[in-house]
């Protein structure tokens, strides 16, 4: 890990160096300003990112796990469920930005929800299919030990989805915080996306926009190593038998 | 202790798996079900657990009339009973959590029916840590510490290996499970009917009406499997199987 950031770090200085423009400066002016901008308000745009982000996910995991739990049992809902889910799921998300902030603003709402929309249907797609994928024998020798319904989803569905929800949060937060700069970048005064876009990029503060690319790609890491850690703690019957 | 009258049951319509089939078993009674694959061994004990409705006819447990899974009755199945996500200790304690016994009490029966099955060096660690043998007492363990009076096993050691299967059959025996439940045990392991059950019904293919019922007195005891009365009864066992091929066969036997 500490080498390959590193070797990014060299490459970068090479790409600096090599083509002399103010456009790519080196990591060291970046780090050089970083402090002054994090006292200037870089801080409090990325704490507003991080909310926004993390309310999206947590919305999101609040409302699509219970639906995908019960649509993996019941076949009557998931008859309902999934025409809505393959004739939304490859829409773009991003296109209802619009819509969003015609809706519901120019504040955090638009940008929580397109975030909420885009993980709802990666975490009910993926529940709906582990809950379903549950054998039918494990839920008959658990309903022996006198098991009613609360007793399955608390011992059985529940664990048997977490891997699932977690892997679905991980490998779609990438795109969550992508969708989350756009939607930043405009009618806002607040986040990441207008800290690079507006406040740095539209007055070619290059070294400071790369401080504003910097605490995104930090906010990103942070969530993916995050939920990796988490996977780890809660799911750590699925790490034991490698 | 079980009682079965007109059993109707079937998968789909107009096929049918037991049609008017009628079954006794007493307290205390070790029954094996043995027959042919796919015949219904299985389906019969899911039925005696309340976890499939019957088409019609009656079953009884106990002198009640069964309306879905009982508190009393055991199931211990073949693979798939334990919970991946959790670890043996919490498997075994599963049944006593969900019944709502205080923790500090369901530590201490845990920890006991771990010991008494050997568990206590395995007690942290997660099923697919666990060999097939260890993974069956676990299941055994979590069934026993529930002070079952029908205790209900579906192939329970048959994907085991030679050794762990005769350890578990005589470990079986050696908890004198027999004295305290009635149990069922479906096999389709002739040697196992005739060494753990007292009592051997042998099912036909379906639709099921009849089974012959093969007594074995001196089954359910360690020493049985070296007695020439054991590899007689497995001899019938066998025979009475090949006639289960053949509904006129049967027809001709009861």
């Amino acid at each position: 890990m500490g080498l390959a950031v590193l070797a990014l770090l060299a490459l970068w200085q090479a790409l600096a160096l090599l083509l002399r423009q103010a456009i790519l400066p080196g990591p060291l002016d970046v780090l050089l300003v970083l402090p002054k901008e994090l006292g200037r308000g870089l801080t409090w745009h990325t704490a507003v990112s991080a909310y926004r982000v993390l309310a999206g996910v947590a919305l999101a995991t609040l409302t699509a796990a219970p639906l995908g739990l019960v649509a993996g049992q019941s076949k009557r809902l998931d008859a309902i469920v999934s025409p809505f889910v393959y004739l939304t799921y490859p829409v773009p998300k991003i296109v209802f930005l619009p819509l969003a902030m015609l809706f519901l603003g120019i504040g955090d709402a638009p940008k929580i929800f397109l975030i909420w929309l885009i993980l709802f249907f990666q975490v009910l797609v993926v529940v709906r299919d582990a809950s379903h994928g549950v054998r039918p024998e494990t839920v008959y020798s658990v309903r022996s030990l006198g098991a009613k319904r609360r007793h399955l989803l608390r011992w059985v569905y529940l664990p048997a989805c977490l891997p699932a929800i977690l892997t679905a949060l991980r490998v779609s937060t990438g795109t969550a915080i992508a969708v989350l700069f756009f939607a930043e970048s405009f009618a806002t005064q607040a986040g990441l996306g207008y800290y690079i876009i507006v406040e740095t990029w539209g007055r070619t503060a290059y070294a400071e926009m790369y401080a504003g690319v910097l605490a995104m790609s930090v906010l990103g890491m942070a969530l993916y190593l995050a939920l990796d850690q988490l996977e780890q703690r809660l799911c750590a019957w699925v790490y034991a038998g490698r | 202790m079980i009682s079965l009258d007109g059993l109707e049951f079937g998968y789909a319509p107009g096929q049918s798996v037991f049609k008017d089939f009628s079954w006794r078993a007493e307290p205390g009674d070790a029954w094996a079900i043995i027959g042919p694959s796919g015949c219904g061994k299985t389906t019969l004990l899911y039925l005696l657990a309340g976890l499939r409705r019957p088409r019609g006819g009656r079953i009884a447990v106990a002198g009640e009339a069964l309306a879905g899974p009982r508190a009393a009755t055991g199931l211990i199945l073949q693979d798939y009973g334990l919970l991946p996500w959790l670890t043996a200790r919490d498997n075994v304690g599963l049944g006593l959590r969900i019944r709502g016994l205080p923790r500090r009490q369901e530590a201490e029966e845990v920890s006991t029916w771990l010991e008494r099955l050997g568990l206590r060096e395995a007690a942290e660690r997660y099923p697919s840590q666990l060999s097939g043998g260890q993974r069956q007492r676990v299941a055994i363990a979590r069934t026993l510490a529930l002070e079952p009076d029908l205790l209900l096993m579906d192939e329970p050691f048959s994907s085991l290996d030679a050794i762990s299967r005769e350890d578990l059959q005589d470990l079986t025996l050696a908890l004198g499970i027999e004295g305290q439940a009635t149990t069922v045990l479906v096999t389709h392991n002739i040697e196992e009917a005739a060494y753990l059950a007292r009592r051997i019904l042998v099912l036909p293919r379906p639709p099921i009406t009849r089974a012959e019922v093969i007594e074995n007195p001196r089954g359910g005891r360690l020493e049985y499997r070296r007695e020439a009365a054991y590899f007689a009864v497995c001899d019938q066992v066998r025979q009475a199987i090949e006639r289960a091929q053949s509904p006129a066969a049967l027809e001709a036997v009861t």
